[in-house]
């Protein structure tokens, strides 16, 4: 097997912007195998109504956000991230994340996303910038 | 006279070709067989046990066997205690590897691992056709699949791959290539007043530690993660190798360090390993006189890509469906250690066990159902709960069944709107519940603790109630009965 993959994910990751400001060492940190999700196109990344997923970072290809009260669904693509709501609050997702093409995805587990986003602070604040941006395109 | 061969399973066309040896391959093949489906067996080795008959190296094992447990041996629920032996319906095959075991530990050497699968083998028996390579993979315009081995050509509906995850696998870190892997560690008297160096801090990187902490003069163990001892369920390193990491603790001079390895260089007779610190940011610097790579394995999938088969893990397991097949209908299924590229949900981080034989047996047993009804029309035999037993049997499941302790958050036990009951994965079973029915598994949390999850199909959307943990983990009191009554 390709000794380059592990490289490969680490460019990905420095390809994205909410890790835009870390160092090779730290994004070789984060390009961990088991952190690694590989979804075919319609399985179901985030399930509706279950406790205990993660937070995803789409790291190749596209997903939609699907609510039962049947509006379009959202595209999310290469550096989006959801699962947020449900793992920083603690409940249950409300909608259904499908992969609609291949999808390759970093999920940070919910138990150790707290300390993820303290130990690497930049990537929390862009996480916030990026949270915040939806908070207004809802409001206006 | 001309030598005739006598191995089973000549070149030519089966149902399901089977590749592999070792406790995949066999398990799978006992299933499929007391299914009923004619399939062929082939092995590049030439003795069962697979992956178990070299590693790993320092003939220490991870998993329990209990030659006594609260369960008594030969019952269903003694599975659970018993994490090493393949599955059987026969008494006299069941739980064969504690027969082999001196019980110096609770976990059995590497050699009575291989005893127990070689006699599971022999006394099934499994038929195998040793000595024969799987080499190329290609699909004929049928639609078959062709394998082509050291032997001639094979042509089937459905193969599965049981070759493990067993290739030798290096991180793209400069100059790695000119140190020795994990699995060309030598005897540790080798090694003695040296200072070791470990690329990785993973099982196999901690079983060096462990191996060589007797002899060398120093180990220095290093990766870019932090190891995670807080939850042993979420810990990368089994309680088993964690004996280095408590020196390392206790400052008796072992490290464990969290860097991101720059290069290996040759420094005369000695090495020097280069690398920026990750928790603690700052260079790092070695000289040592030894150094490894344990930085994993890679499972052998050949030519299979260009059939469509996709990976995970940086390109070493192949990516699977909840049913372990490459893709839905591909027909390539994988069983064993690389079963593991089917992630199921990981709630709360917590993965499932196909990495090693207590999980994947289970797997195995599965997947063969799965493939024989969708590839040969072969329907596995179902049992049936009466709607006024649904309650106790559900809670029985969850306290005592050996597939879901084993596989938590993964496989479920499900009984369907008119009672037939099978275990099934439970991504799978929650994509496709099939109108009203009822799934439950066992759970456990970042805290630790484990608890009956009950998902309730309504032929709409699936409801997710989970129920409360018990401290000698028996779900089958009244309290239990009336909480799920009230649920169902």
């Amino acid at each position: 097997m390709s000794v380059d993959a592990r490289d490969e994910l680490v460019r990905s990751l420095a390809g994205l912007a909410l890790f835009a400001d870390l160092g090779d060492p730290d994004l070789e940190a984060i390009a961990d195998p088991e952190w690694e999700r590989s979804f075919a196109e319609g399985e179901r990344v985030l399930r509706r109504g279950l406790s205990g997923g993660g937070l995803f970072v789409i790291l190749d290809g596209e997903a939609a956000v699907e609510i039962p009260d049947g509006s379009e669904p959202r595209r999310l693509r290469r550096g989006d991230f959801f699962g947020e709501v449900s793992t920083l609050l603690v409940c249950r997702p409300t909608a259904d994340v499908v992969a609609r093409t291949p999808l390759h995805c970093l999920e940070i587990p919910g138990p150790q996303l707290e300390a993820f986003l303290l130990h690497y602070p930049q990537v929390t604040y862009r996480m916030l910038q990026t949270v915040t941006r939806r908070l207004r395109d809802l409001l206006e | 006279m001309a030598s005739t061969d006598e191995r089973p399973f000549p070149p030519g066309d089966y149902p399901v070709v089977v590749v592999g040896s070792g406790p995949g391959g066999l398990q799978t093949s006992y299933c499929l067989s007391r299914l009923g489906v004619e399939h062929a067996v082939l092995s590049a080795d030439e003795e069962p046990g697979g992956m178990f008959r070299l590693y790993p190296i320092f003939q220490r094992l991870l998993s329990w066997s209990k030659p006594d447990a609260p369960a008594e041996r030969g019952a269903r629920a003694y599975e659970w205690f018993d994490h090493n032996s393949l599955l059987a319906e026969e008494a006299e095959h069941q739980a064969l590897v504690p027969e082999f075991m001196d019980r110096t530990f609770m976990v059995p050497s590497r050699p009575e691992m291989e005893q127990g699968l070689a006699a599971f083998a022999n006394r099934v028996p499994v038929s195998v056709r040793y000595s024969c390579r799987w080499e190329a993979t290609r699909r004929d315009d049928d639609g078959r699949l062709v394998l082509t081995t050291s032997d001639g050509e094979y042509r089937c509906r459905a193969a599965v791959f049981a070759v493990g995850v067993t290739t030798p696998w290096k991180s793209p870190i400069p100059g790695i290539e000119q140190v020795p892997h994990y699995v060309e560690c030598g005897d540790p008297p080798e090694y003695q007043g040296r200072r070791v160096f470990v690329v990785g801090k993973r099982n196999s990187a901690f079983e060096i530690a462990d191996g060589l902490l007797p002899w060398a003069r120093q180990v220095i163990l290093g990766s870019p993660r932090p190891v995670q001892t807080t939850v042993i369920a979420l810990s990368t390193v089994r309680v088993r190798y964690l004996q280095p990491y408590e020196d390392y603790g206790l400052g008796g001079g072992t490290f464990a360090l969290d860097l991101a390895v720059e290069r290996i260089e040759r420094r005369g007779e000695r090495w020097g390993v280069v690398g920026q610190g990750t928790t603690r940011p700052g260079p790092i610097d070695l000289e040592v006189d030894d150094v490894f790579a344990a930085t994993g394995f890679s499972a052998p999938l050949l030519d299979l890509p260009a059939l469509g088969v996709r990976t995970v893990a940086q390109g070493r397991i192949p990516a699977l469906t909840p049913f372990w097949e490459s893709a839905p209908g591909s027909g390539i299924y994988f069983a064993g250690n690389a079963t593991q590229g089917a992630a199921g949900l990981r709630k709360h981080g917590v993965g499932a066990s196909s990495a090693a034989v207590h999980g994947f047996r289970y797997n195995a047993r599965v997947m063969a159902a799965h493939l024989a009804a969708n590839h040969l029309g072969v329907r596995a035999p179902r049992e049936r709960v009466e709607r006024d037993r649904l309650v106790p049997y559900l809670l029985d499941e969850v306290s005592s069944a050996p597939e879901l302790w084993a596989q938590k958050s993964y496989l479920a036990r499900t009984v369907s709107e008119d009672g037939e009951t099978e275990i099934l994965p439970l991504a799978g079973w929650l994509d496709d519940p099939g109108g009203r029915s009822t799934a439950v598994a066992v759970e456990m949390n970042a805290a630790g603790e484990i608890y009956p999850a009950v998902y309730v199909a309504n032929g709409g959307g699936v409801r997710e109630i989970l129920l409360p943990p018990h401290e000698l983990n028996d779900f089958r009191g009244a309290d239990y009965e009336r909480e799920l009554r009230a649920v169902l």
